[in-house]
């Protein structure tokens, strides 16, 4: 069965999430900070009048801090209904993956990591983590 | 008059409706002819409408509807069935009410309509009997006109023959009686059925007259108005509330565009997006009336409630409404009626008089409560005045004391405008007995919950002797709130303009002095009281980025706490759209939701109530809690009241020998021999001057005394001091340096107080105090004897 990933990168990974669940993707927006909230909300944006919670997934998937001067970009998903926007490295393409191929996640990944992965396909010349995008929304 | 014409208005809307709800029923009642569900549903709209028509004298409606109700009862309870001569005559029946109906709606009465046809060829149904199919009039003559044209034509000419029959036709021939009836159906076969048919679909009422009046319209008088059925329609309400949200998104839009064009310096650009403004502000206000409906949906009901309760109670009220126009949104309105009830309630079964107190006190004996509505400030003011006794603030004094809502030294310091606040206090209710009409465990403090749960507030007025207001503050809307934007740490925060009292400034050199240290938390007195202060930056663990020392307070109200919210910067007011937060979010506990400023950023909206509740507990900031939070440790007798005794003296006097603390007026200071009394708990209580008594000097309260009073075995002295300021912990150091009237003198928090030798204050103020269980009328009776 062929399934459709939307990719992106984080520290060097590459994600996909399910293509039906991307509803745009976007260039990094001015974020309004959420003293209090916990650390993986990067903030509350602002989507056509519509206030969005950003979680930087980065944060949420335990991988190191987003170096300075790198701008995100961001990731509209729908989850049960509600956009919640995630901000990623950088976009990458559409691949349409093989469920044949599909792999329990790595090892090599960290406890937080794993618990939000699905887990992997192989492709040609990468591995591609299938996020858990409900999970990873939830946290 | 015009509320005649209001509830016949109401009457054909419903009207109306229920008939299409009919003629679904009837075309349903074919496929299922013994339904008694369908016969009840059928029998429910012809008695609503009996009802009705009764009341409003309809006389011809009225008989129509009557035998066509008796017809269906029987139906209904199954002692006749259901067949298709019985199903003419209430088809008839119907079309019958309708032309009625357009009768009314045209000129207000019920025209020329003639239905005693219709209605004795129902009795013949009634009666058994098979009478010879009536057509209804309609039916007779346009049906067969072989005019080709189309359904709609036919639709108009039917409503035209029904508005027009009471000028130019003087009906077609009022109907011949059935027998004479019998040759002119010549058609019969064909035409009963379309009767049964055509004038179902043909008359959707509330469509109909529209196309008529403007297909008629030169002739017609009535085609500059409306049909009742058509001035209105029914929308719902998720569809205008999410007009609501998109025209609050063009405010927001609109709102950048004028910034932006603001920056350039291009007229054209600015004149355009004025213009847009102007237009955004006029659709805001259309669709926000969409919504609006006038208060009096809600007071309509409060004469009767008045009238009730008046006779209840045995008291004569005149209830006065002003305002019943203002409008209000719907939700809101749903929101406040039950607060405005009780309010009403309240009003007529505690603040008023009875005619005999009333007239005793000079006033008439029908005691008026009046109804306010009016716009002010953006918000709808709703006021309920009552010109009865008013609340005696003492009595509330009295009552905090004994239901142990504050303690009495918190008591004997608060105005009478704070006490009156404390009738909002959960478990406060000053009615002395508990009546069949309130004290039903829905008190004010409900009252005060439910309005500011809709963004609202509460103030209450009151004169002893001369009356009560209670005044609502009610938001027009509540999805556009005022707001007060804020900055902290660079960020910029929203707060709802309803809780906001004031904004106080202090630079650096003030914001010293004037911000005290109690027990670790900050406090700001705030003209003599003291508001306990709130770090909005600690609160959100920010740094601030307020550096030059200057203190920025907005003073809030919430859950009937005010407190002072210091804040880095106050920025300006903005209306603002509130938009939700994720659950998440919310459950932080410091935000009611986010809104989207003028430059498309996204704003917190800082939840005052949650502040109040949550930075205010763990600090003890607020007075009382100070006091409460202390007075949970064994060692009481450790524990003193710090007062002034003038001259920048500082006495403290042991809490045990403090039995609480009143605030009494100078004017009820009275004289024996040298001593100063006042009259107090049904005694004579004397009072000490602390500072004569020290022997220090300071300017006196002009008005008021502060009195520390002390109770033992039944026999009470008051101290009068110049100020109470604080309940401390004792002393650590201790010194045997005194003077007259001390004990010693110790260090508490810093500064060296005086310790008070109460016994001899207390003998010095009654020489009695201590010989127990003797009034000193005793000893002088003993001493006569």
């Amino acid at each position: 069965m062929k399934v459709q990933l939307a990719t992106f990168q984080l520290a060097g990974y590459t994600y996909g999430i399910e293509v039906g669940m991307v509803q745009e993707v976007l260039r990094q927006q001015s974020r309004t900070r959420v003293p209090l909230a916990p650390p993986a909300v990067a903030g509350l944006v602002n989507l056509r009048g519509q206030v969005l919670t950003a979680i930087d997934l980065r944060s949420r998937l335990d991988l190191p801090e987003r170096p300075e001067g790198v701008e995100p970009m961001v990731v509209v998903v729908r989850v049960a209904g509600e956009p919640v926007s995630l901000l990623v490295d950088s976009i990458g393409d559409v691949v349409d993956v093989d469920s044949d191929t599909f792999e329990q996640p790595p090892d090599t990944l960290s406890d937080a990591g794993r618990e939000l992965i699905t887990g992997a396909y192989m492709l040609s010349d990468r591995l591609l983590l299938a996020l858990d995008t409900d999970r990873a929304v939830a946290g | 008059m015009d509320e005649t014409d209001e509830i016949v208005h109401e009457f054909l809307v419903e009207s109306h409706e229920n008939l299409d709800q009919l003629d679904r029923d009837f075309v349903q009642l074919e496929r299922e002819p013994g339904s008694r569900e369908l016969l009840a549903s059928v029998f429910r709209t012809i008695h609503t409408i009996k009802g009705t028509s009764g009341f409003l004298a309809f006389s011809r409606l009225e008989s129509l509807t009557h035998v066509g109700e008796n017809l269906l009862a029987r139906l209904r309870d199954g002692k006749i069935v259901m067949t298709p001569v019985i199903a003419d005559g209430l088809l008839a029946m119907v079309d019958a009410v309708r032309e009625i109906l357009a009768s009314i709606e045209a000129d207000g009465s019920e025209g020329e309509v003639d239905v005693s046809a219709v209605v004795s060829h129902i009795q013949i149904l009634l009666d058994g009997g098979v009478p010879v199919p009536v057509t209804p009039t309609v039916a007779e003559l346009p049906a067969p006109v072989p005019e080709e044209s189309h359904a709609v034509t036919a639709a108009e000419a039917v409503i035209e023959v029904v508005l027009a029959d009471a000028v130019p036709m003087p009906a077609p021939t009022p109907v011949a009686p059935p027998t004479d009836a019998a040759p002119v159906p010549a058609p019969a076969p064909a035409a009963t059925e379309s009767v049964a048919v055509t004038p179902a679909p043909v008359t959707p009422a509330p469509a109909a007259p529209a196309p008529v009046a403007s297909a008629a319209e030169s002739s017609t008088p009535e085609s500059g108005r409306r049909g009742a059925a058509d001035s209105s329609i029914r929308v719902d309400v998720e569809l205008l509330d999410s007009l609501m949200r998109q025209v609050g998104e063009l405010v927001l839009s609109r709102n950048q565009i004028v910034r932006q064009a603001g920056l350039l310096d291009d007229a054209d650009l600015l004149r355009a997006a004025q213009h847009l403004g102007l237009i955004a502000s006029e659709l805001q206000e259309g669709v926000m009336k969409t919504r609006m409906q006038p208060i009096d949906h809600i007071w309509a009901k409060l004469p009767r409630i008045v009238r009730d309760l008046g006779a209840l109670c045995h008291k004569k009220v005149r209830l006065e409404m002003v305002g019943k126009e203002t409008e209000l949104d719907r939700t809101l309105l749903e929101a406040v009626k039950d607060p405005l009830t009780h309010l009403v309630r309240n009003a007529v079964d505690h603040g008023l008089e009875s005619p005999e107190d009333r007239v005793a006190r000079g006033k008439p004996a029908e005691g008026v409560l009046t109804l306010k509505a009016f716009h002010e400030g953006g918000q709808v003011v709703v006021e309920v005045s009552d010109d009865g006794a008013g609340i005696d603030t003492e009595r509330i004094r009295v009552k905090a004391g004994e239901k142990g809502l504050l303690r009495p030294d918190q008591l004997a310091q608060m105005n009478p405008a704070d006490l009156l606040q404390l009738v909002f206090a959960p478990g406060f209710s000053t009615a002395a007995a508990v009546t069949n009409v309130s004290g039903r465990g829905v008190g004010m403090d409900v009252v005060k919950t439910n309005i500011e749960a809709i963004g609202g507030a509460i103030e209450i007025e009151s004169a002893v002797g001369v009356g009560t207001t209670c005044r609502l503050r009610i938001p027009l809307t509540l999805a556009i709130v005022a707001s007060l934007t804020i900055e902290c740490a660079g960020d910029r925060y929203a707060i709802p303009q309803v809780s906001l009292q004031e904004l106080v400034t202090l630079d650096a050199d003030r914001a010293v002095s004037q911000v005290e240290d109690v027990g670790g938390a900050e406090v700001y007195r705030l003209r003599g009281q003291l508001l306990p202060l709130v770090r909005l930056a600690d609160v959100l663990k920010v740094p601030t980025e307020r550096t030059d020392g200057h203190v920025v307070i907005a003073v809030l109200q919430a859950d009937g706490r005010r407190f002072g919210l210091v804040v880095d910067r106050v920025l300006n007011t903005e209306e603002i759209v509130v938009k939700p937060l994720s659950s998440r979010l919310k459950s932080i506990g410091v935000y009611s939701g986010a809104t989207i400023l003028g430059d498309g950023r996204v704003a917190l909206i800082l939840d005052v109530q949650a502040l109040a509740k949550g930075a205010l507990r763990p600090g003890g900031v607020e007075r009382e809690q100070v006091v409460t939070d202390h007075s949970d440790r064994p060692d009481e007798s450790e524990r003193v009241l710090l007062v002034g005794a003038g001259g920048g003296r500082e006495v403290a006097i042991p809490l045990s020998m403090v039995t609480r603390l009143e605030q009494v007026s100078i004017d009820r200071v009275e004289r024996v021999g040298s001593r100063e009394v006042v009259q107090y708990r049904g005694a004579i209580l004397p009072l000490l001057r602390l500072q004569q008594h020290l022997g220090s000097y300071g300017e006196e309260s002009p008005t008021h005394l502060l009195l520390v009073v002390y109770t033992s075995a039944g026999r009470s002295i008051a101290l009068v001091v110049d100020e109470v300021r604080d309940i401390v912990d004792g002393a650590s150091i201790r010194s045997d340096i005194d003077d007259a009237g001390l004990t010693g003198s110790a260090v508490i928090r810093d500064k060296v107080v005086e310790l008070l030798d109460v016994r001899s204050a207390i003998l010095a103020a009654d020489p009695y105090f201590f010989i127990d269980g003797m009034s000193s009328d005793s000893l002088l009776e003993g001493a006569l004897s």
